[in-house]
């Protein structure tokens, strides 16, 4: 198997979006992984017996699963080279002004506060391995719904946490969800009760801020029957010279008639390994969509899948990734059709510059009961040059009668009459070639909220700023 | 020495040699008109003066400021007041009017992303777009859709001349603009090109057919036939190709008017 190599992401890319906090760390784990570490965080966490018993199961399946062979080359993560568990601050911020003064800067170059004054009803922003910054809204709490960081979930919501963690993905489902659940920290939990519309998005914005640490949050959405919420999550990552990985578990209920969207920005800095477990189970009538961008990270494998439980469930993947140089983005979507009158569709767009691989792996299922079901998938991957790489792997698995299920691929290069055209009117070559990007995954960008969509287009932007070629 | 100098031009295709030697000097204030058969160079002529990538420039020089134009990107030519209307417009998905015009017009006035007093107002866009939309007879549900997606014919080359309307060249080639369009929309682009006409603005049109002369009349007229000028007069040129077309040339023989059936 070939080796990824190690990526110089140079000094450009800390003056673009990295800048480093010197660590002020409470506690700090030692490195590697074994059940000391294990019970040692759990111990830390102050946790009921049942987690602790959890993770300690989940790491002898984590050690006894192969690494998986079918996506990107991991054979270079070495897991006794991290640190499991990190806290930042032992207490918990409730307002802005109480953020530790490290802290607040990282998010000040993020624009946080900004963000908060004009889109948040919430904010949960994970600083290390535990979330440190929680607001809420009073009419959130007024209505019934909890959001909140997850650790806070198992304290304070023993009950529901425990009914329902763990069971759209068990530990078993992959090495990676064995891993998360063995050492996760940290993430959303979000419950939304019967009826209930949250009509402005939950928002919670992180990065990974140590050498060698890994990100192991959990999140946990539950939309009650009838209930509707919109939770986006969005990073960018500093520059570190050694691998990182980030490894997290999104779990979803949506029950009869609700609807969640979970959207994604993610751009960690080029030595991350972004390798994320993102599943749905949809109920009668109900909708799960997942919006999901990936730019940055060397390898991403992200998959986020709806299980289409009972009639009418339907479900929705709109996936963008960029890759650039010694970047490997390996993402698609999994619509599993369990009930009749089930419908899916993933769309899927893909941009490669420079060197930079992009795939797409998807997988849609029909079991003999969805009936009358209907699937249809599109990817179209954009190359920007001829060293750059994009590749589709469709697996359909069709066991029911009186299905539909569609696919069309396509593979475009940036045009040279295109490129042209816009230059002809002025416009320089990078500008024209950043225009003709962000047109392409427009389909995407407009279902973000206005700042979201602003923010990608600029990351785009300073991704092929330097691609003159 | 002429505003703008086209020096004994030479441009191949995929080694195919089109351009043989093409001289021509437009001031501003005149209008120009090329005229050939099929396959005479008259896009190639084109092409080459705005710097297309597919266009080999095998000699010659153009003179625009000073400057031989065609050592500079296409993107430097159009900030110095070099304009080309495509015959084809190029559909790009994704990108409203709106950003594609006011992207260009900021480009146009030096705007970097770093000298806002460079940038257009909004409130200047807006004006500026009301008052040439209404020459054109085009309305504002254009301005969100992609740049030439699903456009007709006619609202394609409405666009162009939009574009130009905004940019406000010195130099402008209008190539084929007429060619698919039905009368009323000629009127329009005649009307908004004749408008602009002026001491500031020299005008190429290139054109297989006298149609568009009749609407926007030209000062000069040239007949490229195999990549050299064949003649080159006054208006009267353009009466005489449309009796006896390019039959003159004998290798050329096409009529320069179009059929009845032909008008769209």
């Amino acid at each position: 198997m070939a080796t990824v190599p190690k990526v110089d992401v140079g000094t450009d890319y800390k003056e673009k979006y990295g800048f480093f906090v010197p660590e002020d760390y409470v506690f700090k784990a030692k490195r590697g992984l074994n059940p000391e570490i294990v019970k040692e965080i759990s111990w830390m966490k102050k946790e009921p017996e049942w987690m602790l018993k959890m993770r300690l199961r989940s790491l002898e399946i984590f050690r006894k699963k192969p690494m998986p062979t079918w996506g990107a080359d991991l054979s270079v993560i070495d897991f006794e080279n991290i640190f499991y568990y990190l806290k930042a601050s032992n207490k918990q911020s409730t307002s802005w002004e109480d953020l530790p003064p490290d802290i607040k800067k990282t998010y000040d170059r993020l624009g946080v506060p900004e963000a908060e004054r004009k889109f948040l009803a919430g904010v949960s922003a994970q600083y290390e391995s535990e979330v440190v910054y929680h607001s809420l809204q009073k009419e959130l709490t007024a209505k019934g719904v909890i959001f909140t960081d997850t650790d806070s979930a198992l304290r304070d919501h023993p009950e529901l946490f425990k009914e329902y963690f763990g069971t759209v993905i068990p530990p078993a489902d992959n090495k990676f969800s064995a891993l998360n659940t063995a050492v996760w920290s940290g993430g959303s939990f979000i419950y939304v009760p019967k009826g209930v519309r949250v009509e402005i998005p939950l928002q919670a914005y992180f990065r990974i801020n140590a050498e060698n640490m890994g990100q192991f949050e959990r999140t946990l959405i539950i939309c009650d029957e009838g209930s509707f919420v919109h939770y986006i999550e969005g990073c960018t990552a500093p520059i570190y010279t050694t691998d990182s990985l980030h490894s997290a578990v999104v779990e979803i209920i949506v029950k009869k008639d609700a609807r969640c969207r979970y959207t994604t920005i993610q751009n960690w800095s080029t030595n991350v390994f972004n390798l994320v477990t993102k599943r749905a189970m949809a109920y009668a009538d109900a909708t799960m969509e997942w919006v999901d961008g990936n730019l940055g990270s060397q390898i991403t494998m992200k998959y986020p899948s709806v299980y289409l439980m009972e009639p009418g469930a339907k479900g929705d993947v709109l996936s963008v990734a960029f890759a650039g140089k010694g970047q490997h983005q390996d993402a698609g979507g999994k619509m599993i059709h369990v009930a009749p009158n089930t419908t899916s569709t993933i769309t899927s767009k893909s941009i490669s510059k420079g060197g930079g691989r992009t795939s797409y792996r998807g997988h849609i299922k029909m079991y003999p009961d969805a009936k009358n079901s209907k699937s249809f998938v599109k990817c179209d991957a954009l190359l920007l040059d001829d060293e750059s790489r994009s590749d589709t792997y469709p697996y359909n698995d069709v066991d029911a009668e009186n299905v539909t299920l569609g696919h069309e691929a396509t593979v475009s290069k940036v045009s040279d009459e295109q490129l042209f055209y816009l230059m002809s009117r002025g416009i320089t070559r990078s500008e024209a070639e950043t225009m003709i990007v962000n047109g392409f995954i427009e389909p995407f960008t407009k279902e973000l909220p206005l700042e979201y969509a602003v923010e990608l287009n600029r990351l785009i932007q300073l991704e092929m700023e330097g691609s003159v070629g | 020495m002429a505003d703008f100098e086209i020096r004994d031009l030479r441009a191949s295709v995929e080694g195919k040699e089109i351009l043989k030697g093409v001289t021509l000097a437009i001031n501003k204030g005149e209008v120009h008109a090329v005229m050939g058969p099929n396959g005479s160079g008259k896009s190639t002529l084109s092409h080459t003066l705005m710097g297309h990538p597919g266009y080999t420039v095998d000699g010659g020089e153009v003179i625009f400021k000073g400057q031989n134009v065609l050592t500079l990107e296409p993107d430097v030519r159009a900030r110095m007041g070099m304009f080309l209307a495509l015959q084809y417009p190029v559909v790009v998905p994704g990108i409203s009017m709106t950003n594609f015009l006011r992207t260009a017009l900021n480009a146009k006035r030096g705007y970097d992303g770093k000298d806002k007093s460079k940038q257009v107002t909004p409130k200047e866009f807006r004006s500026l777009l009301k008052g040439e939309l209404e020459v054109l007879h085009m309305d504002d549900s254009f301005l969100p859709r992609y740049i030439n997606d699903g456009f007709s014919g006619g609202e394609k080359k409405r666009a162009e001349i939009l574009q130009m309307a905004i940019l406000k060249p010195e130099i402008a080639i209008l190539d084929e603009t007429d060619s698919g369009l039905d009368i009323d929309s000629i009127k329009f682009v005649a009307d908004a090109v004749n408008r602009m006409r002026g001491p500031e603005l020299g005008v190429l049109i290139i054109t297989h057919y006298t149609r568009i002369l009749q609407f926007i009349k030209p000062d000069f007229v040239h007949v490229l036939v195999d990549g050299k000028f064949v003649l080159s007069g006054g208006p009267e040129v353009a009466d005489r190709l449309e009796k006896t077309g390019y039959s003159e040339w004998a290798e050329a023989d096409e009529p320069a008017v179009l059929k009845p059936e032909e008008v769209a």
